[in-house]
């Protein structure tokens, strides 16, 4: 299990890095962390002929966080997203998802934009993308576009990154006041990607009713699966609200498949499940802000 | 086809170590193959095993899964790096005293991993022992004796410092 040969290259700065993409075109794949890039090449299931390696660009690895979110940059590891305070007063689904992305020491090394670059349907960091209405910035020699989550995840493993582009940072917006969130997910083995998992997203009125509730589902369509269920579960009290009709309203939503891991029907009942445990926990988490 | 060489430089456990390698040589094989220390284990080769966990600037980090290359002028501490003066560290004495390894191939990804654990939170709980080595495969001991010696290892250091 050895990586196929490819070019190497090496940039110093930015323009650089986008000058040899450019050149590169559809042949060119940028490494940034590697822990979803490095596996495919070792199994060969990827054979770029150009490997470009933005570990050395400066300025790509920033985390500034601010009262409408979290702007994450392309070499900011897992673990420094994970550990940053103020990320996590900013957004703190962030660090909720995070603790379940992989392993601590694969957390040191891959990137947050890399994951959502790589655009798996199981993964955590779409699906927190998607559920935000977050974005990401793509570069290119001829400038810069930033692409709205619903436009970004195209198809499993696909994203809306062209050839010549380079992610260069994501933005994860903050909540209103009144919010809470929480992720739920089941995996077979500790580090595993997720039979099913659920990221959920709830906003309280004045009255601590619920004004706004959704959820993004992974593991269950080809790109993460956001559900709106406030009209499943408002505008009663957070407090008193039952969860078991916004449940029902995501396993109608949804259209899992079936793989040697778990049936359709289990990934359905488990996303159900999980749907009401993070909403729940979303609503508590939103009532904790208030008092 | 005839690939280019890179010429890398890393300071490995303390002493500075080149080698000219293809950009797709992993940092596992260059330390067993070019540079000859072979302590560092190789499972899985795709993130998996964490047999190949090396610490990169004082981070535990998969050898595996990193570019040789893309590592040029960093800091690389491998099994080989852990003992001090021929005398082993607190977690290498941990892991012999509570039996925590079996056929040894495992062990050099643990030590690593447990070393920085260790670092970072010194008295931990055991939740968070049993978080810390769960990125880490071993097919012999059952796990118990090698959660037993992270907690024996956090002793061990706790008495040194004292």
């Amino acid at each position: 299990m050895k990586p196929p040969p490819f070019g190497y290259h090496g940039p110093a700065t930015l323009g650089e890095a986008l000058d040899v993409l450019a050149e590169a075109g559809p042949d060119g794949k940028v490494l940034a962390g590697g822990q979803s890039l490095i596996p495919l090449l070792n199994m060969r299931l990827a054979a770029p002929a150009h490997i470009v390696d933005v570990n050395r660009v400066p300025g790509l690895d920033g985390i500034e966080a601010g009262p409408s979110g979290v702007r994450v940059g392309a070499l900011a590891r897992h673990a420094a997203v994970e550990r940053s305070p103020e990320a996590a007063a900013a957004q703190p689904l962030l660090r909720q998802a995070l603790r379940l992305v992989a392993h601590p020491v694969i957390r040191n090394r891959g990137t947050v934009v890399g994951s959502l670059v790589h655009a798996d349907p199981a993964a955590e960091m779409p699906a927190v993308l998607a559920l935000l209405g977050g974005s990401v910035r793509l570069a290119s020699r001829g400038g810069e576009r930033e692409v709205p989550a619903s436009e970004f995840f195209t198809g499993p493993m696909e994203s809306a990154l062209r050839p010549g582009e380079l992610a260069v940072s994501a933005f994860f917006p903050a909540l209103p006041r009144r919010s809470g969130t929480a992720f739920h997910e089941v995996a077979r083995r500790h580090g595993d990607y997720a039979v099913a998992g659920v990221a959920a997203a709830v906003t309280l009125d004045e009255d601590l009713r619920i004004a706004a509730a959704r959820v993004a589902c992974v593991s269950v369509g080809p790109v993460p699966v956001v559900v709106d269920v406030t009209a499943a579960c408002g505008p009663r009290p957070a407090a008193s609200a039952g969860w078991e009709a916004a449940a029902e309203a995501v396993r109608d939503r949804i259209d899992p498949e079936g793989d040697i891991h778990a049936t359709a029907d289990y990934r359905r009942h488990l996303t159900g499940v999980l749907a009401a445990r993070a909403l729940r926990d979303a609503a508590s988490a939103a009532r904790g802000e208030e008092s | 086809m005839n690939e280019t060489g890179h010429h890398v430089r890393l300071t490995v456990n303390g002493v500075v170590r080149e080698a000219t390698v293809p950009g797709r040589r992993l940092l596992s094989d260059c330390l067993r193959h070019d540079l000859g220390l072979t302590g560092t284990h190789v499972g899985c080769e795709h993130g998996v095993c964490g047999a190949c966990t090396v610490l990169l600037d004082g981070e535990p980090v998969r050898s595996c899964l990193t570019f040789a290359v893309t590592v040029d002028g960093h800091e690389i501490t491998t099994v080989e790096g852990l003992a001090r003066d021929g005398e082993l560290s607190p977690v290498q004495r941990a892991f012999t005293e509570c039996h925590a390894l079996q056929c040894g191939f495992c062990t050099p990804g643990f030590l690593c991993t447990v070393t920085a654990f260790l670092r970072d939170n010194p008295a931990p709980t055991e939740e968070e022992a049993l978080k810390a080595v769960a990125g880490n495969l071993c097919r012999c001991t059952g796990y118990q004796n090698i959660l037993k010696a992270v907690h024996r290892a956090a002793e061990i250091q706790a008495e040194e410092d004292r």
